[in-house]
């Protein structure tokens, strides 16, 4: 019993990091209709600038407020980044075909791995600690420090976000955007604006979940984006792909069940559990749990 | 009659050009070993280029899950070949070697791409019913988890690999299976069972509205797709002597997609360009090798915005020439 | 009987209601107008006949068969075609290639035969080809045929969409208002058509419009739909005069 509630608090914490970088895909999924497949490089390219930022503080002893620096630090890096990707690779193919959007989201992809392998060199990197650690027992379950980190700043987060999406002008304008951008558009919200803004707050997400990542499991390489990219998009769907908390629920849903797998079965098959939901879900319920069917007009 | 005299052209043809680029025809004539191998794998990719076009190009549902097919081919071939290759050596004694060693792999392509086609049918029957940008994720999602069952069949040598496989395949085989791939895809196209296909590309619903049997047209395109990319992994693994579950990740079945992009799709003479030029530029850049994919990849975004449809478009090679060099014939490439 | 046959069908899309308890009855060979204001539902029903939508209540046979639960495809190859408002060609194939795609449900085609090439296919496509040719030219569209879809005029892909529908074969045809965006001449030259291909291959016509002049001048019957209810069937002349008609068009609600 103890092991297996470890394991749901193991799984939590993988599943915020799932949920944070799954944010990012439900949210450009909701104003551009995109699989971006390039956020899991982004997400990448987060724990790099982490990694680098906190090198430049070393000498300073581990403590919460260089971890902080660090965190915003690399956010605000990685909005940036996301920013230049819409404007300079999507935005001119926006009305082009569906089909050449997603051929152009995995050219950026691959962009970025190869980019990042001739920039920080293709060999694992290994994230200095930043914060001062310590482990907490529950009875026979066993938090460490940085899962303990994950889980709040994962959920410290996602309430900023709940509350700049519901309650702000910017947020609202989101809404409008993701339920009709022509419509939006007439309504006169600048929807170049909108979406610019979106890929900025999902890109500092998913750089977050890359720093997060950095502190726990302390190796980082370039092409680290990928699976966690892909799995956060499989987490994404499961929720409801364009449906915020059904990106987070999807998160740790995704989360504990390769948890689950890998300290039951067989860790052989982490990667493939992940598709295995994947497929179920879009063969079982294509709109996810928490999405609505959408028919095309005919 | 005529058809036999040139199939039989086509395969003296490949013979010579094969004996002369080994060095086995006329001594002393021949290329260097690593040339000879560009081009083979030149060859396998032609056909995984042409095969994976007939899903994306022509019938317009996107699938990134190519690698998964090929994967299946070349593990089932290679173990045919190694399991039973010495007792169907055995009953064909009265063959000359060359003979035995090509009914054998004969033998392997039939099982890998059987066995591909089937994996085929299997994904495409419950996924078709998907579109756009799900059925890419869930045909990726299939292709992985072909390869994470393969990394965990021990049979197969699993994370070891498969080893000791006979070289079977050579450059004669290899361009026999592209110009049969090419031959099977151009007729299949310009047929009425073709025309279903890129009715469905061009709109789904009303194609169905006109009575085609959308779900019908487009697992049967899956399935031959498939059959072709398990021939094209068969021919890989008994070219190579060695295959890996690496070699069939998610990234192989993107470089197949970039070859189709680049060339067109929906265009056969297009994703035999896109193939031979990515090769081409791949071992063209090897000394770069670090930053060739940077500029692939930084390429392939140029492209989409500049001219998305590719190279050629839907069109075939011959339909740029001027219309009297095309000798009358009006249909493009390929045809039989 | 009659050949097609709706009795009390619904289609609900969530609160809203498309269409309310809708029975109506086409005969074999007759010419069924459907009108009603925007939004009356028009559009639906035919997505209801061809199996777009299921019906939420409600039965839709055709010549005595349930069509419930068919899929599109099934349901064309039955013999009930349509075209599109919003028009859906296949655009980047040529004009006879549109025609040719229809063909295809009637023809036994084997991938195999067309891998090989042997000689039944190489027939079979060879009098496709013919009739798709020999379609066109009824339809005046034989100059074009080798012109992409996309590139023809407005009228044309009209027309061309109605000649794709005559290649299934239909025994009955749904149009969804084949006259919009016509000029005066070519929708007298439209109404001559459908009159045409009435008579020569006896299908019945089940026509949305906007354009009264084309409705009241061809179809024997006529259905009016008001927010998805009928509230009126017979013949043009006294649908003129019926008075929830004229309301239902002019205003009130």
């Amino acid at each position: 019993m103890s092991t297996f509630l470890q394991q749901i608090v193991n799984g939590i914490s993988l599943g915020s990091i799932y949920a944070l970088i799954a944010l990012g895909y439900t949210m450009v999924y909701g104003v551009l209709r995109l699989i971006n497949f390039a956020h899991g490089d982004v997400y990448m390219l987060g724990a790099y600038t982490g990694y680098y930022l906190s090198r430049r503080l070393r000498g300073d002893e581990p403590s919460v407020v260089s971890a902080l620096i660090v965190m915003l630090g690399s956010m605000l890096v990685c909005a940036i980044i996301g920013v230049l990707i819409e404007r300079f690779a999507y935005r001119p193919v926006r009305r082009a075909s569906r089909l050449t959007l997603l051929i152009t989201a995995i050219g950026v992809s691959l962009f970025i791995e190869n980019g990042a392998q001739l920039v920080f060199g293709p060999d694992p990197k290994f994230f200095p600690s930043l914060a001062p650690r310590a482990d907490f027992r529950l009875g026979h379950v066993r938090i460490t420090s940085e899962q303990l980190t994950v889980i709040l700043v994962s959920v410290l987060l996602m309430l900023a976000l709940r509350f700049f999406i519901l309650r702000t002008r910017t947020g609202k304008a989101m809404r409008a955007v993701s339920f009709n951008l022509d419509a939006a558009k007439l309504m006169g919200i600048s929807t170049d604006r909108i979406i610019a803004i979106t890929f900025a707050l999902g890109s500092a997400l998913a750089a977050a979940a890359g720093v997060l990542i950095g502190m726990q499991i302390p190796k980082i390489d370039p092409l680290m984006g990928i699976m966690y990219g892909l799995k956060a998009f499989v987490a994404a769907v499961l929720g409801g792909i364009g449906n915020i908390p059904g990106a987070v629920l999807g998160g740790l849903l995704i989360g504990v069940s390769e948890v689950m797998v890998v300290g039951y079965l067989s860790s052989t098959y982490r990667d493939a559990i992940a598709f295995g939901i994947l497929i179920l879900v879009l063969l079982l319920r294509p709109q996810g749990i928490l999405g609505r069917v959408q028919k095309e007009k005919v | 009659m005529k058809r036999l005299a040139i199939a039989a052209g086509v395969v003296a043809g490949l013979w010579v050009v094969n004996g002369l680029l080994s060095g086995t025809l006329v001594p002393g004539v021949s290329i260097s070993p690593y040339f000879l191998q560009v081009l083979c794998l030149a060859g396998i990719n032609i056909i995984l280029a042409v095969s994976l076009n007939l899903i994306n190009g022509f019938t317009g549902q996107f699938s990134i899950g190519h690698a998964g097919f090929m994967a299946i081919g070349a593990y089932a071939s290679a173990y045919v070949t190694l399991t039973f290759g010495d007792r169907i050596r055995g009953v064909l004694t009265f063959l000359p070697e060359a003979g035995r060693s090509g009914a054998l792999l004969l033998v392997g392509l039939a099982v890998g791409a059987l066995l591909a086609a089937f994996a085929g049918f299997l994904v495409g029957v419950p996924s078709l019913r998907l579109r756009g940008d799900y059925l890419a994720i869930v045909t990726l999602g299939f292709g992985e988890i072909i390869r994470v069952f393969i990394l965990n069949i021990d049979a197969v040598g699993g994370a070891r690999g498969l080893s000791g496989i006979s070289k079977l395949a050579n450059f004669f085989w290899i361009y026999l299976f592209a110009a049969a791939t090419i031959l099977v895809v151009s007729r299949l196209v310009r047929s009425s069972f073709g025309r279903t296909l890129i009715a469905i590309r061009e709109d789904e619903i009303a194609a169905e509205a006109m009575g085609v049997d959308t779900t019908k047209s487009k697992v049967i395109s899956f399935v031959v797709s498939s059959a072709l990319a398990g021939v094209a992994g068969g021919l890989f693994a008994h070219y190579l002597m060695y295959i890996h579950t690496n070699s069939f990740t998610f990234i192989k079945s993107i470089e197949i997609i970039i070859m189709i992009v680049i060339g067109g799709l929906g265009s056969i003479t297009g994703s035999v360009l896109g193939a031979v030029l990515y090769i081409g530029l791949t071992e063209g850049l090897r000394e770069f090798a670090q930053y060739r994919m940077v500029l692939f990849s930084f390429l392939l975004v140029v492209l989409m915005i500049v001219r998305p449809q590719g190279l050629l478009g839907h069109r075939e090679f011959l339909q740029f020439l001027p219309r009297r060099w095309r000798l009358g014939a009006d249909a493009p490439a390929g045809g039989g | 009987m009659a050949l097609l046959s709706l009795s009390k069908v619904t289609m609900r899309f969530g609160g809203l209601v498309a269409v309310n308890d809708l029975s109506l009855k086409v005969e074999p060979g007759q010419l069924y107008g459907l009108i009603g204001p925007n939004g009356a539902g028009k559009t639906t029903v035919f997505n209801v006949i061809t199996g777009v939508y299921k019906p939420t209540a409600g039965q839709i046979s055709l010549d005595g068969e349930s069509l419930g639960g068919k899929r599109t495809g099934r349901i064309t190859r039955h013999g009930v075609a349509r075209t599109f408002q919003n028009i859906r060609l296949f655009a980047d194939m040529t004009v006879v290639e549109n025609v040719q795609v229809a063909f295809h449900c009637r023809q036994a085609a084997h991938v195999g035969a067309a891998v090989f090439r042997t000689k039944t296919h190489e027939e079979e496509e060879a009098r496709v080809d013919r009739e798709s040719r020999a379609l066109l030219k009824i339809f005046h569209l034989d100059h074009l045929a080798e012109e992409k879809a996309r590139n023809l005029p407005y009228g044309s892909q009209r027309r061309l969409e109605i000649a794709r529908a005559m290649a299934t074969s239909p025994r009955l045809l749904l149009l969804d208002e084949p006259a919009a965006g016509m000029n005066p001449q070519e929708s007298n030259e439209l109404m001559d058509l459908i009159r045409w291909i009435r008579d020569k291959f006896g299908m019945a016509v089940l026509l949305v419009e906007h354009n009264m002049k084309v409705v009241m001048g061809i179809c024997e019957t006529v259905h009016v739909l008001d927010y998805g209810s009928t509230i009126a069937i017979g013949p043009p002349a006294e649908i003129q005069r019926n008075p929830k008609v004229i309301e239902a068009y002019l205003g009130g609600a």
